[in-house]
């Protein structure tokens, strides 16, 4: 093995085979996700400067403390669930890109419907997690002057406390929080909907069986690429904005 | 169009060993998490106490770091089948990712030197360190500590 590529090293460039053995389309897709790391990367990095920039930044335990539907202090139990349904429909996506492989439509479909139902699950769940942040108001001292605010773009009654006519209160927080928040977990969300999308549209081909037609299930690969490196990228989202 | 359709290739042992190691790392990437979880709630306790250890929490917070690490290499090597590619093929990929070591330490150190030249007016003045943290209520902020704080 060791001499054959020794052998082949000098033509491997020279034309006539595809030197990193993968198909122009698959080594596209590398390349975008190569690019959109560096998006998302740029997004969290340039979220960290201004948070080194700051004195005070918010408690994520106390902004990210609520479960829908119980009235208790959960801190980091919803967004557990969400990592939960986005590595698991990370791995029904590897078993359906493997049963491609298998030219098994059957295998191919069952799992690709799963990975869609986690798909949903996840946008479901911060949908609820957004409406929750926006539209809960908290008590934040204004001025001199008590406020309710909600988590937005433009208001964050997560700063610190303070005392006020005999209790403790909470002041204004960065700005910046809300816009960073929402900029990179909304920016995560639209391709979390990209892949969705994408992933019916490979569902449908599937049933029809174009694949099988076509004799082999390469576009579930590049579909299956695109959709780990959204799971990807929400492990970092997640260490950045609720971890640490 | 169902007429193409075919019988699947029957399952090889090639094929079992590779589900397997699939599963083994979701189950990897499932432990990490609740690790990861396990230590976030760590720093929420700590961080409830009266007197909390930052270095203590940076500590935790940097282990953090290294399991999220741990878990974008398996999804990068298995679920995405870059680890099986050719090696040429890894270090195309993996080498631009090695700008993000220069693109986080300069941009956190920038943002950290904003923090410092405010803090004492780009070094004109000692900065007076006034910790407002949540258990520990500041009674009357002095006026010119305040200048780097909105409060609209």
């Amino acid at each position: 093995m060791e001499t054959a590529v020794a052998n082949t090293r000098t033509s491997l460039w020279s034309g006539g085979r595809s030197p990193f053995n993968v198909s122009y389309g698959k080594l596209m897709m590398w390349f975008f996700l190569v690019s959109d790391s560096f998006t998302f990367g740029a997004f969290l990095i340039s979220y960290g400067s201004i948070r080194f920039s700051q004195n005070d930044w918010v408690d994520h335990n106390a902004v990210f403390s609520k479960f829908p539907g119980i009235d208790a202090n959960l801190p980091l139990a919803f967004v557990s669930l969400m990592t939960f349904i986005l590595i698991f429909s990370s791995v029904t996506m590897v078993l359906a890109v493997h049963q491609g492989h298998k030219m098994n439509q059957k295998g191919v479909e069952k799992w690709l419907f799963l990975t869609i139902l986690g798909g949903l699950g996840f946008l479901v769940c911060q949908a609820l997690e957004w409406t929750h942040l926006i539209t809960h108001t908290h008590e934040v001292l204004v001025n001199g002057v008590l406020q309710h605010w909600g988590t937005t773009t433009s208001h964050n009654p997560w700063g610190p406390h303070v005392m006020f006519n005999g209790a403790m209160v909470a002041t204004p927080g960065p700005v910046a929080f809300g816009g960073y928040f929402f900029g990179i977990t909304g920016f995560h969300g639209f391709h979390v909907t990209c892949g969705v999308i994408i992933n019916i549209i490979m569902l449908i081909k599937t049933k029809r069986g174009d694949f099988q037609m076509r004799g082999h299930y390469e576009m579930i690969e590049k579909a299956g690429l695109y959709w780990h490196f959204v799971d990807l990228v929400w492990v970092f989202v997640f260490l950045c904005f609720y971890l640490i | 169009m169902s007429l193409a359709v075919s019988t699947p290739l029957p399952s090889t042992e090639a094929d079992v060993a590779h589900v397997k190691r699939i599963w083994k790392a979701f189950w990897i990437l499932l432990i990490l998490t609740i690790l990861e979880l396990g230590l976030g709630l760590t720093i929420y306790f700590i961080n409830l106490g009266a007197n909390p250890n930052e270095l203590l929490v940076l500590v935790i917070k940097g282990v953090i770091c290294i399991f999220t690490l741990a878990k974008a290499f398996y999804i990068i090597s298995i679920f995405m089948h870059l680890g099986d590619e050719v090696r040429s093929m890894i270090l195309t990929i993996g080498i631009p990712m090695g700008l993000f070591i220069w693109f986080i330490i300069a941009f956190i150190a920038d943002g950290s030197s904003y923090r410092n030249l405010r803090n004492t007016d780009a070094g004109s003045r000692k900065y007076i360190e006034q910790r407002e943290r949540v258990h520990q209520p500041a009674l009357t902020p002095a006026p010119a500590e305040k200048s780097d704080k909105k409060l609209d």
